[in-house]
């Protein structure tokens, strides 16, 4: 069994993989429901802009999914400070992705016109709110959560849901919009043709330039601004997890410490810089397919930066900074990370199989042309 | 301190989401099931009216998975939205069998059902089909993961308190995943998914019938249904039996309380199938007694004594002191890690200290409870034995009663008789039987787990969030509302395309190669055409 404190990197490791693996997938299905109404004019084309993604996004979906149970198995104190503290904003979340689901099945069920643009309107909203919130989360990731852990390690909250709607907060979820709005033109002009695909593509340029513009402005106001967290003295990385007794010191710009013990970690924003850059290039070039991957890059390059901003950190505490959830001291036990390690290292490589396949399956463009007179099938 | 407010709140959203969402998951567990038969005979035979059956119940199936996939993630957040402490205290254990869930079984299943749908002009006939085998085996799969984290909630197996962390840590994986409770739980949940299945299939088949549509269509999906069905319904209340075996040896309280036994019977119990339970009077009036059969059920042999629940609480109230002295021990230990003498004071009264934290209600620092705070807390060991009893008595009378009819619909179906009105119209009114028994299954496990979250581990009311109880009553009036419109859109689409049903097809066979791939879509419809 690896020691405790490679499996504990491990898993900060892994769960930064699946929410990459789930920004990289369901992400460009949020993105393609938030271009829904502006791309697709006509229920034929909004037709088309559905089904690029309508057999694939249930599955992209357990990405988000899978990232909830793994930090609840790997991580459960993040996980329930995380969940509780941000309640009404995980049950916005959920609201968010309960009428997505039922959206995508529902809408084309009925031919009446009133009845699909009420749906594409609700799948419009279950794009746009679980890509604000998230940012919006991340954002006070980074600002720093009011909450205190009791002498039983019993989270306890004590700000409210407006009070997550710190300016900086806002900006990360607008990083989060422009991000995933990128990510899903990129996609439907990939996978649609015709308007449909050359409106989207060019709102890949678009929403590129806005997300190298406010990824830019986040990262200046984190430098100057934003007060970072940082452990005032060495911590053991392979004790008990119980995060109360540390010290930790809030001043700003502490977040810049790690860029600055390991100048080469610049490369992590600077890939999602290039990436948008790219997909921009190479969207107004009509590269589609290469427009979408650079776009992937820069996804996980912009989720990347701020886990790497963030390390030891998990949820740090800017209400009792001593109660900061941490890498080294909010895990679960050795045997139950080394468990889900084998059971992870057994079974994503047969999701990526399958998932490849499928997707091999499902290759070629949605032809506005082509589209099969819809019989609510699905 | 603990507001008592919100757990009633925080109980009453997680019972009412999670009895919705079992609205739609047995359906899911038995369709998948039913739509890979129905598609295997299609490739084995040829004949089109096969693919046409997997079709039309797929569509219904996707209706209702959409929602059950929807309303399953608002149970995977609520454990840490409004159960924060429980995920904390027990999510190094519990969190392993969901994030495996989802590996192994929710990815599978989330992603061959879009090439169930958008697959057909795309995949040969035999990949098609493993396409749909996958889909079912994923629904399956996660059933089993899921009900290995739930027994662990009413059988704490392989996992044990750490005081340095102040939560319980998995000591073995092995026991957690062969837990027998598990085993138990998980055939008889996927069991009872196959009947709803096969009931959905049947009644909406023999409404078709009754109405003269779809002949053809309807007999055979009935003779797919009944004997699928009577496999099910048997295997439904074998297993459930072995349910409360399982259950005898881990839970004895909830025997009881299902029972509504208040003294311990001599070897072997009779078993109540009717009785007024009276909570106040603490006796069972008027009760109607098949003698021996408890005792033969819940222990096997005539010679094992089932507590009552007397004899449970009082024994309970001696865990409770021990448990005290477990808490105090913790405390010392708290101060000073290093203390042998509390350490091993601790060790020998580890087991208790779940029913140390019952005292929590009464009092916060645990070791001054009184007398009486002792008996109190006793008390509270009694789940709510009418519900207990009552539903299960239910539930167990519509186990029977569908072994009935499906034993009646398969002989028709195998003499090829099923067209008789009676027959059809029993078959009909039959179709919610199956829902009302599985609600009533998970207040039977439930319920009967209170007053624990985890089974003489943490007590219940100590599992809740930090939250407000205005939070919790905005997204309690909030789910309600939601989950109320979405029913109903729900089942106005399922009644809209019941009632359009299969589109009229004539019986042909496709003798395509089974691993011919169908050509590009532009090509079928030229042919089409043609």
């Amino acid at each position: 069994m690896p020691s405790y404190e490679i499996l504990r990197v491990i898993w900060w490791a892994l769960l930064g993989v699946l929410l990459i693996g789930f920004a990289v997938t369901d992400g460009y299905d949020l993105g393609t429901l938030m271009l829904l109404p502006f791309v697709g004019r006509g229920d034929a084309e909004r037709r088309q802009t559905l089904e690029t993604v309508e057999p694939t996004w249930e599955g992209h979906q357990v990405w988000f999914i899978l990232g909830g149970g793994a930090s609840f198995a790997a991580w459960p104190l993040l996980y329930a400070t995380s969940f509780s503290g941000f309640y009404v904003a995980m049950l916005l979340v959920l609201a968010a992705l309960i009428l997505r689901a039922v959206g995508f099945n529902f809408r084309s069920k009925l031919p009446h016109p009133r009845w699909r643009s009420l749906w594409d309107w609700v799948l419009f909203g279950g794009g746009l709110v679980p890509a604000l919130i998230f940012g919006v989360a991340f954002g006070n990731l980074l600002l720093g959560v009011p909450f205190h852990l009791d002498a039983d390690l019993r989270p306890i909250y004590a700000g409210s849901f407006f009070g997550l709607l710190r300016p900086f907060a806002l900006l990360a979820g607008l990083v989060s919009i422009a991000m995933l709005t990128m990510h899903g033109g990129a996609w439907i002009a990939y996978k649609a043709d015709g308007a449909v695909a050359q409106r989207a593509s060019r709102a890949v340029a678009g929403a590129g330039v806005a997300l190298i513009v406010l990824f830019a402005l986040a990262g200046v106001w984190i430098a100057k601004g934003v007060p970072g967290y940082a452990l005032a003295a060495a911590m053991v990385h392979d004790g008990p997890s119980n995060p109360l007794g540390k010290t930790v010191s809030v001043r700003a710009g502490a977040w810049l410490a790690n860029y600055e013990n390991f100048p080469r970690l610049a490369a992590v924003p600077g890939i999602a810089f290039v990436g948008a850059l790219l997909a921009i290039a190479f969207a107004r070039a009509r590269r589609d397919l290469l427009a979408f991957l650079a776009s992937g890059v820069s996804v996980a390059g912009v989720i990347a930066t701020a886990g790497v901003t963030l390390f030891p950190f998990l949820l740090p505490s800017s209400s009792n900074p001593g109660s900061s959830l941490t890498v080294w001291d909010s895990s679960s036990s050795r045997l139950t990370l080394f468990i889900m390690l084998i059971a992870t290292v057994i079974f994503l490589p047969i999701i990526l199989i399958y998932t490849g396949w499928v997707f091999r399956v499902l290759r070629g463009r949605i032809r506005l042309a082509e589209l099969e007179p819809h019989d609510g099938t699905y | 301190m603990i507001d008592l407010h919100v757990v009633d709140l925080s109980r009453l959203q997680f019972a009412l989401t999670a009895l919705y969402h079992f609205l739609f998951v047995p359906l899911t567990l038995g369709l998948s099931l039913l739509l890979a038969i129905m598609e295997s005979v299609f490739v084995m035979t040829g004949r089109t009216v096969w693919r046409e059956m997997t079709k039309f119940w797929g569509l219904l199936f996707g209706i209702n998975f959409a929602m059950g996939v929807a309303t399953g993630i608002t149970m995977e957040f609520q454990f840490g939205t409004n159960w924060a402490f429980y995920s904390a205290y027990v999510g190094d254990i519990f969190g392993a069998p969901l994030a495996i869930e989802g590996l192994m079984a929710f990815f599978l299943e989330s992603t061959f059902i879009g090439l169930f749908f958008f697959g057909w002009n795309r995949l040969s006939k035999v990949g098609h089909l493993v396409a749909t085998w996958l889909m079912a085996l994923g629904t399956s799969f996660s059933a089993l993961w899921i009900l290995i984290a739930n027994a662990w909630m009413q059988n704490p197996v392989g996992a044990a308190y750490n005081p340095v962390t102040n939560r319980m840590e998995l000591t073995s994986f092995y026991d957690l995943i062969f837990n027998p409770v598990a085993q138990s739980k998980f055939v008889h949940t996927v069991s009872a998914g196959y009947v709803t299945g096969a009931t959905f299939v049947l009644a909406v088949s023999a409404w078709y019938l009754l109405r003269g549509r779809h002949i053809e269509f309807a007999r055979r999906s009935i003779a797919v249904a009944a004997s699928f069905g009577l496999a099910s319904a048997l295997s439904v209340v074998v297993l459930g039996d072995e349910s409360g075996y399982t259950a005898t040896a881990n839970q004895k309280m909830k025997i009881a309380a299902i029972e509504a036994m208040w003294e311990t019977e001599p070897a072997p119990a009779s078993f109540t199938v009717f009785g007024l339970p009276d909570i106040a009077a603490r006796r069972t009036r008027d009760a109607i007694e098949i003698p021996y059969l408890l005792g033969l059920i819940a222990t096997r042999s005539l010679d094992t004594p089932i507590p009552g629940i007397d004899e449970l609480v009082r024994s309970g109230e001696q865990r409770i002191r021990s448990g005290m002295v477990a808490y105090q021990a913790l405390q010392t230990l708290r101060r000073d890690p290093t203390d042998a003498a509390a350490r091993a004071t601790f060790d020998q009264h580890a087991a208790d200290l779940g029913y140390g934290l019952l005292l929590k209600r009464y009092t916060p620092r645990v070791v001054d409870a009184t007398a009486a705070q002792i008996r109190a807390a006793g008390n509270d060991l009694i789940p709510d034995v009418p519900v207990l009893f009552w539903s299960f008595r239910f539930m167990a009378g519509i186990g029977f009663y569908l072994i009935a009819l499906y034993a009646v619909a398969f002989t028709l179906a195998a003499l090829r008789q099923v067209e008789r009105r009676w027959f059809l119209r029993l078959a009909l009114i039959s179709l919610p039987l199956p829902w009302i028994a599985a609600e009533l299954g998970w207040i039977v496990a439930e319920v009967g787990r209170q007053p624990w979250v985890v089974d003489n581990v943490l007590p219940t009311f100590l599992g809740i969030s930090s939250t407000s109880p205005g939070q919790v009553w905005l997204s309690l009036v909030g789910f309600v509302a939601f989950y109320t419109t979405l029913a109903v859109v729900d089942v106005f689409l399922l009644l809209r395309f019941i009632r359009r049903g299969p589109p009229p097809a004539p019986l042909t066979i496709d003798r395509t190669h089974a691993f011919a791939r169908p050509g590009r879509r532009g090509e079928d419809r030229a042919h089409a055409q043609l």
